[in-house]
């Protein structure tokens, strides 16, 4: 096996362990692997973001200026977004390099299982679409990516109209933005949106809503980083 | 139709579709005329698979990807992917059309300085080389024995009887430097850089420099390719950068090769006289290579571990000759530069330094910065080996036996020292705890290019 982002031969170690349960093989190497930072600590029970308080401030201002309640329970993030981070998702997100996908399994469905085994089985996993012309662009959708990696259903329900990419959005366009999200039909599981990143939480909520209105029960997020 | 601007943008490439920037209606014209033709992009060889962009074979660095375009699951580039993903159910396309016609420049150098005898013998062997097609000419010209100027007249030559010419380096930085250089020097004439993240990346000059990664977009498009650094990192280590720099001359093409370090390669077919070369011994203002001295420093990994610099650095630092000189230190990893860097301006307070790496965004204002002296002292890594001139520098190597000092990477290093006819020597240190092979064969080398220099 080699390392997904440096192309070095992974060699397992021997050891009793590996020979008696046979582990499964890795897609990153160890010094890429510690390139990436596992978010760890006290963190915001809503965004996920590391604060010392229950609660961000971010959080709490969403709180207040929703008027209605958040459609979104919370988020859970796995990693942060360090610079290791930002160049990895660069190339699998926006060159399009689809295998380097696999190299986030193992931890996202190990958060997966962490935090999100109180859910009943009849939940569902959503991936956050693309529009057409992205799709098209890019040739595949990430998070929908994600989402397989959970052991749920998937439910592809969303649709989205084509629109800037957030990226390129100030913070301010992001958080006044319209929904972009579309549902195919109704849904009355509980849901876990799938995204690569939570950045200001517009997406995912926008998403939510648009769940919430055609009968979802409740919301959750699994991101993959922490912006 | 008017062929010849799209000749001229087109000819000599490989592109994807969304590389070609003509709509749809056009080119469906130009593909069902034959003016385009197109390649299958990743193709079966016997058993494997090979990238027909970068001649990847490497089964590890090809993915599959379910493509939403074509519907089924197939493989694509990984190696490439940079330069936009190759697909196996995309072509490549290559113009068909007439080649284009590049005009013939005469007297297009506007460069007045002078060669100095040396570079001149090299300069006359380049433009024979030039002018009867000759296959290969290694031009081996010692650090600082001023490379480019060497090239002018070759250049001019070429440009002259109507050629394309590129010349070719592994690294951005070198691109950046160069590009003025050359514009001042041919200020007549359109000449292009092209390196990842470069404004123009057309490649429609007939006189390119550019990246080795930037060649993979073409083929058979240079009469002459020049190749700078050719022993250096990554060209030697990455099969993609020949394959590019091979299939971007035409057929009957001329490739002339720079360094100052060949590998055991070119020297093996230098002595079998297989490949024609030509002897620099001299810098350009006429003084040998400094020679560097080794600095024994027993507890110098344990210095390191804790980011200190080593005892017999300051021993040194404090008695050096002249303590004006602008200071070089290079270390082996990223994490030291930065650590030593932190640790050494705590203790010589009275010194202006920085880091500079390869992953630093600053880098280029840095080494600017550092070159109006807004520095004394600048850390780096080993991308400063080579290409950078900075006029009055002492240099010092922390951690010589470390591997990623090799014979190549340690002679350019000392070739960093006294480049300025004004200060035409510098002090050179390795500090080491136990002397390398490399060490060894980098100091013999030097002296014997001094001695093949005329010096004793």
């Amino acid at each position: 096996m080699n390392c997904l982002w440096c192309d070095a031969d992974i060699v397992p170690d021997t050891s009793w362990r590996n020979i008696i349960l046979v582990s499964k093989p890795k897609n990153l190497c160890p010094s890429c692997t510690d390139q990436l930072t596992v978010l760890q600590g006290k963190r915001c029970v809503k965004c996920s973001r590391l604060s010392e308080k229950e609660m961000c401030p971010d959080c709490m201002h969403w709180e207040r200026s929703l008027s209605q309640e958040d459609p979104l329970t919370w988020n859970y993030s796995v990693f942060s977004y360090n610079e290791a981070m930002k160049e990895m998702i660069t190339r699998w997100k926006y060159r399009g390099d689809y295998c380097l996908g696999k190299a986030f399994e193992m931890e996202y469905r190990k958060a997966f299982k962490r935090n999100f085994s109180f859910l009943p089985k009849e939940a569902v996993a959503v991936p956050i679409p693309l529009s057409e012309e992205r799709m098209h662009e890019r040739g595949f959708n990430q998070s929908k990516m994600l989402a397989s990696f959970l052991p749920l259903k998937r439910k592809d329900i969303l649709t989205r109209i084509h629109g800037e990419k957030q990226s390129k959005k100030t913070r301010r366009q992001r958080v006044t933005a319209v929904n972009p999200f579309q549902m195919k039909g109704s849904i009355n599981n509980p849901v876990i949106l799938a995204d690569d990143i939570y950045t200001t939480g517009t997406t995912l909520r926008h998403a939510a809503t648009a769940l919430k209105k055609h009968g979802c029960p409740a919301v959750y997020a699994l991101t993959l980083i922490r912006g | 139709m008017d062929y010849t601007e799209l000749s001229r943008r087109y000819a000599g490439k490989r592109l994807l579709r969304s590389e070609i920037l003509i709509d749809d209606p056009l080119f469906e014209h130009l593909l069902n005329t034959y003016y385009f033709s197109p390649k299958p992009a990743i193709q079966k060889k016997w058993s494997h698979y090979q990238c027909q962009r970068c001649g990847n074979q490497k089964q590890s660095l090809f993915g599959e990807i379910p493509c939403c375009d074509c519907k089924r699951t197939h493989l694509y580039c990984r190696k490439c992917i940079e330069t936009g993903r190759v697909m196996e159910c995309l072509s490549l396309y290559e113009w068909a059309g007439p080649e284009p016609d590049w005009p013939s420049l005469p007297n297009a150098c506007t460069w007045t300085g002078e060669l100095t005898q040396s570079q001149q013998k090299a300069a006359d062997r380049i433009i024979q080389a030039i002018q009867s097609r000759e296959k290969e000419l290694l031009t081996w010209a010692v650090c600082g024995s001023g490379k480019t100027e060497m090239l002018f007249p070759g250049i001019t030559e070429a440009l002259k009887i109507g050629k394309r010419i590129c010349i070719a380096t592994p690294r951005t930085d070198v691109v950046r430097e160069l590009l003025p250089r050359l514009r001042e020097a041919f200020s007549g004439v359109y000449i292009q850089g092209l390196y990842g993240g470069s404004l123009e990346k057309d490649g429609t000059a007939q006189l390119i420099i550019a990246t080795t990664h930037q060649l993979l977009r073409f083929k058979h498009a240079f009469d002459v390719m020049i190749i700078d650094e050719v022993d250096a990192f990554p060209f030697t280590h990455d099969p993609t950068l020949s394959f590019a720099a091979v299939r971007a001359k035409k057929e009957v093409s001329t490739t002339i090769y720079l360094t100052a370090t060949p590998r055991q390669e070119h020297q093996t077919r230098m002595a079998k006289q297989k490949l024609p070369h030509v002897f620099v011994p001299k810098r350009f203002h006429g003084h040998p290579l400094p020679v560097p001295a080794f600095r024994m420093s027993y507890a110098l990994k344990k210095d390191l571990q804790k980011s200190y610099p080593p005892k017999a650095f300051f021993k040194w630092f404090a008695s050096r000759e002249i303590s004006t000189r602008q200071l070089l230190i290079f270390v082996p990893t990223i994490k030291l530069a930065k650590r030593i860097t932190e640790k050494l301006s705590a203790i010589l307070t009275d010194h202006t330094m920085t880091a500079v790496h390869s992953t630093d965004h600053d880098r280029e204002e840095k080494i600017r910065q550092f070159r109006n002296k807004q520095f004394q002292i600048l850390v780096t890594t080993t991308i400063l080996e080579r290409g950078v001139t900075f006029p009055s520098v002492d240099v010092t190597v922390f951690d010589a036996g470390h591997p990623v000092f090799d014979e190549a990477a340690l002679v350019q290093i000392a070739g960093r020292a006294g480049r300025s006819p004004e200060d035409p020597t510098g002090e050179v240190v390795f500090f080491h705890d136990g002397k390398t092979e490399a060490m060894v064969q980098a100091v013999r080398a030097i002296i014997k290019m001094n001695k093949r220099g005329g010096f004793r």
